[in-house]
């Protein structure tokens, strides 16, 4: 790859301007999600947690990939126009910038599922061969961030107050996508609705297989790979039509 | 030998309501009628031909239209119609600091910069020292770049782009840069990449320059070409007499 140089260097500036370079920077990071989980423990529990086999566990699953997807997307819509100082002066592929970005998200989810993993073990989950299947809905997020990224990074470009939207459409995507709640109170119908939702789709993966020790069924594994891909087409889409008549809004 | 070829080449450019603005701007300015974008050439059938050897000078007034060529000719930019082919690598130095990050050491900075400029990174690791000492930043290493004077800054930028090698070279206005020593030492260094180089093109507001250093001269104005051709002389003094009237 002729960029790969240029590739691993913008992953390092996103990665050094966060943890400021140092392990201290890394552990920091580290503390907000496992603040919120202890929150959510905290005041769910006796609302929603009842019935629930390791509710912890259950939680983490949620907050695990929402801020994956929260964090991905938010840096990616920012890349484009962040750089564009650089790609406004000097030729080079635009779409790195997005996807450095969502590398840099992805490390962050890294270090997140090692303690998450950590927290299976106090939580006594049984640790199988299934978990390799894990990285299967890790692979499907990256892409579907990925896609995403593309398709905001291209609009914030052309509306700035698409970042404002995005927050309010987080807050509502994150109360649908049963981070703190389990589905199985709904109708069936209702439960249906849900699997429109990828990041729903992700995290409900996740918990079954950690948490019930079962391998979804092969419709549930191609939505996933489905949703994936298509918002990985409409990003790439999207932003081949568009990447030359960004220099004009900048 | 042929080393870039410009065809009939013309870019039509967008200003108006499209910087900064959001949702619920456009779709008000859109309703009181107010939201506007005017589009206009920039470039018009600009076409010429640079051989080995051959070093170009762009002239015209503000907003003729050279910057967007130059953009072009660098491939920031697409050109709505026509082609440009060129053989060998081509840079542009338009600017010395883009992709610095302020939060960055110098010394990352400097791998950074040079990654953007597509030096490869064995390049990088070999020259580091040179580039360091070149612009006299040894002590400040691991200095946050944020942390310099604005001299300092634009001495490393300089110290990085010198080492480009290539075979088009693409100037606005000969960057020199610094105090004193400094500037003598960079301007130096500007005449060696252009005299290694096989072609330069340059945009000055020099008459003076142009009619010293270019043997040929290409002259827009308002976007469209005026002149084309290697009497430098002769298309300088037009030009002159043009600009006088114009005053």
């Amino acid at each position: 790859m002729k960029h790969s140089f240029l590739f691993t260097q913008l992953v390092r500036r996103d990665f050094s301007k966060k943890y400021k370079g140092t392990i201290l920077g890394m552990i920091w990071s580290l503390l907000s999600p496992l603040l919120l989980l202890l929150i959510m423990r905290i005041v769910f529990t006796n609302f929603f947690g009842r019935g629930i086999p390791h509710y912890t566990t259950f939680l983490f699953c949620g907050n695990l990939f929402f801020s994956f997807f929260t964090e991905a997307t938010n840096a990616g819509m920012v890349s484009l126009r962040n750089n564009a100082p650089i790609f406004t002066n000097i030729s080079i592929p635009k779409h790195l910038f997005v996807v450095a970005s969502n590398v840099q998200s992805l490390i962050n989810f890294s270090l997140t599922l090692i303690v998450f993993f950590f927290f299976c073990f106090l939580d006594g989950i049984k640790f199988t061969q299934k978990f390799l299947l894990l990285i299967y809905p890790v692979l499907t997020m990256v892409c579907l961030t990925i896609g995403i990224g593309l398709i905001l990074s291209v609009l914030y470009v052309y509306f700035r107050d698409v970042i404002y939207l995005w927050d309010v459409f987080l807050r509502l995507l994150s109360y649908i996508s049963a981070i703190f709640y389990s589905i199985d109170n709904y109708s069936e119908r209702t439960q249906l609705l849900f699997h429109f939702n990828p990041v729903f789709l992700h995290i409900n993966y996740f918990r079954k297989i950690v948490i019930d020790s079962i391998i979804p069924g092969i419709i549930y594994q191609g939505f996933l790979g489905l949703y994936s891909l298509l918002f990985l087409g409409v990003g790439i889409l999207i932003y081949n039509f568009n990447k030359n008549k960004l220099i004009y809004h900048l | 030998m042929k080393v870039l070829e410009l065809n009939n080449v013309s870019v039509r450019y967008k200003v108006g309501d499209l910087k900064d603005i959001g949702f619920k701007e456009m779709i008000l300015k859109k309703l009181k009628g107010q939201y506007k974008i005017k589009e206009f050439w920039a470039d018009r059938h600009i076409t010429f031909s640079l051989y080995k050897g051959d070093m170009l000078g762009i002239i015209g007034t503000n907003g003729s239209g050279k910057s967007t060529l130059l953009k072009v000719i660098s491939k920031v930019m697409v050109p709505t119609e026509g082609t440009i082919k060129q053989s060998g690598n081509l840079a542009a130095l338009l600017e010395l600091s883009s992709g610095f990050d302020g939060d960055l050491s110098v010394k990352e900075n400097t791998f950074l910069r040079g990654a953007i400029l597509g030096y490869s990174k064995k390049f990088l690791e070999e020259r580091y020292e040179d580039i360091i000492n070149y612009a006299e930043l040894k002590e400040f290493e691991e200095t946050p770049f944020r942390q310099l004077s604005s001299g300092m800054k634009s001495r490393l930028g300089f110290a990085i782009i010198s080492l480009i090698q290539p075979e088009i070279l693409i100037l606005d206005e000969v960057l020199s840069v610094g105090d004193g020593a400094f500037r003598k030492k960079s301007e130096q260094k500007m005449r060696e990449i252009i005299d290694s180089g096989s072609a330069t093109i340059l945009v000055s507001h020099s008459l003076e320059q142009i009619r010293n250093m270019c043997n040929k001269i290409l002259w827009i104005h308002k976007g469209i070409q005026i002149e084309f051709g290697d009497d430098v002389k002769a298309i300088c003094d037009k030009y002159q007499q043009f600009l006088n009237k114009g005053i």
